[in-house]
């Protein structure tokens, strides 16, 4: 037992440095002759490249694609049955598919330097009938993204039930259309990648703002046709990554390609605008719903489509269809039902490539599903959280397999929301409500139960065929010669508090505290291989890769201790740092040093593997571990102009043991803040011509301080089953719930108007518009 | 996103900057808390050949009274107005706008002067200003000369200014005891840029009052008749009268404008008539 163990509320290690400004991010780093290079992006959204003059004397300061011989483009595979493949060139072949897409590169001394040669090329573009969206996409005379392509859909699933009966005698039938914008993801740090050439170790040496360290190693590898042992991808600090670094970045192959031909040192750092607009990737969502229910409000099936708004690229190695083919999968949510039947869609558009954010698909989906109980509730004239309840997957029912195959293993549903609505106060706000306010604002309720399906491995990647699939994850931990411990991971640390929380998980088990732990991540050079930071899988991950290689360590130091102490292996005991039996005790340091420095003092037959072990760990399950949580949120909104004020919010939620319950807090109050963005602010808007509407912080709204309510948390902890320490993921979980439980509230408390609103973002222009339409209709 | 290839000229005096913006002829322009003009230079929506920054010129920073009248220097800036570090003549309704314009960084270093300059037409001063009866004292190589902050915007990003001219200070009439204010926002989140505005002065013993709403697509709207009104005591129906000059003032925008403009200037006139 230690008290820097698993469970403890130890202070994260990282955050010294980087709430003190000493953190080092890649735009920090200095390097002898390091140059800056810009990218010229298509000022078009669909257009053929006809020709691209270079500025006089720019050979060897300006690129474009064809400068680039033998570097192969990015492409996504997978066996999904109607999956379409397309290529992603690094640099724009042919045409450009996207505003924003890169098309020419240039170096120089300085960014601004960098960005006036940019200035100086001239592009001869021949504009293409931009393709803005997906009903465009869809249309019979649309032209295509791919000409390869017999049309624009890069996939489509389908989850096939009769739905007959229930049409002929289901009591209750509603029907909606829901949709979700597209968005950003915005960490503070965008992305930045810096390579040189080592000619020591003969490597290309590539440092970039990426969760995937190895994967962009082996990407690397595909493009420039560069053996993977040549190639080392470096990390330093992250500023945030939520899904915008977890794939291989064209910028990245073309930073490193630079490095590679001038054996030179060369850096490129997005700025805010390539971010907003390049990178207006994500959450685009289109819903057409069809719900059967009983009087009660029972929901007996669901008849859904999804489409998907993928843009114009398939992203490495996810591809752009995990998104809508995890729709379709997550879209029942924590509820039992008996019939569904979805398809979905997904379209590549003029728009810039879809990649996985913080949820991937479940804030899309939980808004969707979320809705439509609270419709049914309505329809049937009962509580929503009543009959939300009744829905929700019961706890005798655990382990449930449900409608798609997704195996719940543990947890009680219907406790987080009973704890969620007496943390909210649900009969007081109903009572306020029947009082009205002084001020004219009407005040609402809503809820939203999720599941979270984390750390989902082998069997689920591998039925999508993609390049890239997660199997065995592995950590080194290793005892100093003076007593400490060393943890490498190739996970890696994106603002999650990795640096203590697997420092808390070798604790745990050795009992020397996390101060002592250093830990060290990401570097493909340094640690094990590991698909990375993504799909909540850290702590059940790494965190019990630590924990599989910790407990081999302790054997050995077990072994050893015994010899030293003269008993047996099995009178060993660790304590506060000390290792014990019976009333002798010695240090850590004791074992270290003989390992390290006296060998002459370690047993006859000591495992040659030494103090240092590395183990490979999977769960029980392939198919993920699921956290759940219910969120709940009082809103008020002013009906003469459509403002939402978010007045109370609380969360109840389940992610199995907490390694660190503060950092499981961190994660709940940063996800929200996002899902609160979500739900109110964030939108990146195209206009027909398919060019980006947002693209500075004055038009891309992100939720301040002023705009976050003071959250509370209110654990359950019921272990999984399938993993070591009970753990399960809780990254993206917070993000998932608050569109839908602010959409609920704010319905709520429009109800009385006849107003229900059914997209996220919901700005006060579009909610005051509804509230309008709604009384000049009365009227 | 890294500003186009310009000189940079410190002026510590006006006198050393109107000399410099004449050397300059079109090509020059005035940079003092930059937080307008640096974002529209890194994005290249502006490139000047040279900027003159009159941050350090010490006349501009200062505030002098001469009984009637407070003189807010171009240089003061938002956040200094906020903290009541200046004398204030609005009886409050300065240091409150002033804190709701964009976030304390941004206060730290944004300028009276320069957002006058830049007329954003969304932005706080232009339209606060302009109920507040101000003045706008420029400096130029024929002198001096001072134009009501009403004609001195001319239209979104549009100002009364020639290139050989520099904004020295902001005139404020001193409010009397009497007099009241309103200011309403309405905008996404806090210190955002204005969806609407309305600014509200009533000073009876100056025989002033005004009526102002912003936040449109060019120069704030003044409400003559609401104004007019209000100063007879005539409070019947005010909403309808503002509704009918919203009508007036903008006749084409959306039915959801309409109505945030509508509400930004009644809460305004409710807030100040009290």
């Amino acid at each position: 037992m230690a008290d820097t163990g698993i469970g403890q509320r130890v202070k994260r290690k990282e955050d010294a440095r980087l709430v003190t400004g000493r953190g080092t991010y890649v735009a920090d780093l200095k390097m002898p002759g390091l140059r800056e290079v810009a990218f010229l992006r298509s000022p078009l959204a669909h257009a053929r490249l006809s020709a691209i003059n270079k500025p006089d004397g720019a050979g060897d300061s300006v690129f474009v694609a064809e400068d680039m011989n033998g570097v192969l483009p990015i492409t996504a595979r997978s066996t999904l049955p109607t999956y379409r493949q397309s290529d992603y060139p690094v640099l724009a072949t042919g045409k450009a598919r996207f505003a924003g897409e890169p098309i020419a590169m240039a170096v120089a001394e300085s960014r601004a330097e960098a960005e006036d040669l940019c200035e100086a090329i001239e592009l001869e573009l021949e504009e293409l009938p931009p393709i803005a969206d997906v009903w465009r996409a869809l249309a019979p005379d649309a032209g295509r993204v791919h000409e390869e392509w017999p049309d624009n859909l890069c996939l489509r699933t389908e989850i096939e039930q009769d739905l007959s009966e229930l049409e002929r005698s289901a009591p209750v039938k509603i029907e909606r259309e829901i949709n979700t914008a597209r968005q950003c993801m915005m960490p503070m740090e965008g992305k930045g990648v810096l390579a040189y050439w080592d000619d020591r170790a003969a490597q290309l040496v590539v440092i970039s703002a990426t969760q995937v360290s190895h994967i962009v190693r082996t990407g690397l590898s595909e493009c420039l046709g560069l053996e993977q042992g040549a190639i080392r991808v470096q990390t330093v600090d992250i500023g945030g990554g939520f899904g915008y670094k977890a794939t291989l970045q064209p910028e990245e192959v073309c930073i490193a390609w630079l490095a590679l031909k001038y054996r030179a040192a060369f850096r490129w750092i997005e700025d805010r605008r390539e971010h907003l607009t390049a990178g207006a990737n994500t959450r685009e969502h289109h819903y057409k719903i069809k719900a059967y229910a009983d009087e009660r409000g029972r929901l007996l099936g669901l008849d859904a489509e999804v489409w998907v708004d993928i843009g114009a690229y398939s992203v490495y190695p996810f591809t752009a269809c995990i998104e809508a083919a995890q729709a379709g999968g997550n879209l029942p949510g924590p509820y039992k039902f008996d019939f569904y039947r979805c398809k979905t869609y997904s379209v590549a558009t003029n728009k810039p490539p879809f990649a996985p954010y913080r949820g991937v698909a479940r804030p899309g989906v939980c808004f969707a599903m979320e809705q439509i109980i609270d419709a049914i509730a309505r329809e049937v004239g009962r509580e929503p959280a009543d009959v939300r309840e009744e829905n929700l997957v019961p706890v005798e029912a655990m382990p449930f397999t449900n409608i798609t195959g997704k195996q719940y293993d543990s947890g009680d549903y219907a406790a987080s929301l009973r704890g969620v609505r007496r943390q909210i106060g649900f009969d007081q706000v109903r009572r306020r409500q029947g009082e009205g306010e002084a001020d004219g604002r009407l005040i609402g309720v809503g809820f939203a139960t999720y599941t979270e399906q984390s750390a989902h491995g082998t069997a689920v990647f591998a039925s999508w065929g993609i390049p890239i699939v997660p199997g065995y994850e592995q950590a080194t931990v290793r005892l100093t010669a003076d007593g400490g411990v060393e943890v490498r991971a190739g996970i890696q640390s994106i603002g999650q508090g990795l640096e203590t929380t697997l420092a808390q998980v070798a604790s745990e088990i050795l009992t020397i505290p996390a101060d002592n732990i250093q830990v060290l991540l990401g570097d493909t050079a340094m640690t094990p291989y590991s698909t990375g930071a993504y799909a909540s899988r850290g702590m059940v991950m790494a965190g019990g890769a630590v924990s599989k290689s910790a407990g081999v360590l302790a054997d050995r130091i077990r072994a050893i201790a015994a010899h030293l102490l003269q008993c047996e292996a099995g009178e060993i005991s660790f304590e506060n740092g000390e290792i014990r039996a019976g009333g002798a005790s010695l240090k850590f340091s004791d074992v270290g040093r003989a390992w390290y420095l006296r060998p002459e003092e370690l047993p006859e037959g000591v495992d040659q593997g030494g103090l240092e072990v590395t183990e490979g760990y999977k769960p029980g399950t392939d198919l993920g571990v699921f956290s759940y949580a219910s969120h709940a949120a009082v809103v008020a909104v002013d009906p003469a102009t459509g403002h939402v004020e978010i007045l109370d919010y609380a969360i109840t939620e389940d992610c199995g043991r907490m390694v660190n319950p503060m950092v499981v807090e961190g994660q709940a109050y940063g996800g929200t803040a996002q899902g609160i963005g979500t739900a109110l602010f964030e939108e990146s808007p195209y206009d027909a011509h398919g060019q980006p509407l947002s693209s500075t912080l004055a038009d891309y709204i992100l939720p301040g301080p002023a705009e976050l309510p003071s959250m509370r948390v209110e654990h359950m902890e019921t272990l999984s089953p399938h993993t070591a320490h009970g753990i399960k993921g809780v990254g993206e979980g917070s993000a998932i719930a608050p569109p839908a439980a602010i959409v609920n509230a704010i319905n709520d408390a429009l109800r009385g108007l006849g107003v229900e609103i059914n997209q996220a973002p919901m700005p006060p222009s579009h909610i005051l518009g509804k509230i309008l339409a709604a009384s000049g209709a009365a009227s | 996103m890294k500003p186009a290839k310009f000189e940079y000229h410190a002026a510590d005096s006006t006198a050393n900057a109107l000399a410099t913006l004449s050397q300059l002829g079109e090509g020059g322009k005035i940079i003092a808390g930059g937080q307008s003009m640096g974002p529209m230079m890194n994005l290249r929506v502006a490139r000047p050949e040279a900027v003159v920054d009159i941050s350090a010129a010490a006349e501009l920073r200062a505030v002098t009274d001469d009984g009637d009248d407070v003189l807010i220097g171009a240089c003061v800036t938002h956040g200094q107005i906020e903290d009541g570090e200046i004398s204030d003549p609005s009886r409050g309704m300065l240091p409150h706008v002033a804190g709701g314009i964009a976030y304390r960084a941004v206060r730290n270093r944004g300028t009276i002067g320069g957002s006058v300059v830049h007329a954003d037409p969304a932005a706080d001063w232009v339209t606060t200003l302009i109920a507040l009866g101000a003045k706008i004292e420029i400096l130029g190589p024929a002198g001096r000369r001072r134009v009501p902050a009403a004609d001195f915007m001319l239209g979104a990003y549009t100002v009364s200014l020639s290139a050989d001219e520099l904004v020295a200070a902001i005139r404020l009439p001193r409010l009397s005891a009497d007099a009241s204010w309103g200011y309403t926002k309405l905008n996404r989140k806090v210190g955002e840029f204005a969806d609407a505005i309305g600014a509200v002065v009533i000073d009876p013993p100056r025989r002033f009052c005004r009526v102002v709403l912003g936040g449109l697509d060019g120069t704030p709207c003044l409400l003559h008749e609401t104004a007019q009104a209000i100063a007879k005591g005539e409070r019947g129906d005010l909403p309808a009268l503002i509704k009918a000059e919203v009508e007036r003032c903008l006749p084409h925008a959306a039915a959801e404008k309409k109505q945030i403009y509508g509400i930004a200037l009644n809460r305004a006139v409710t807030s100040a008539i009290g």
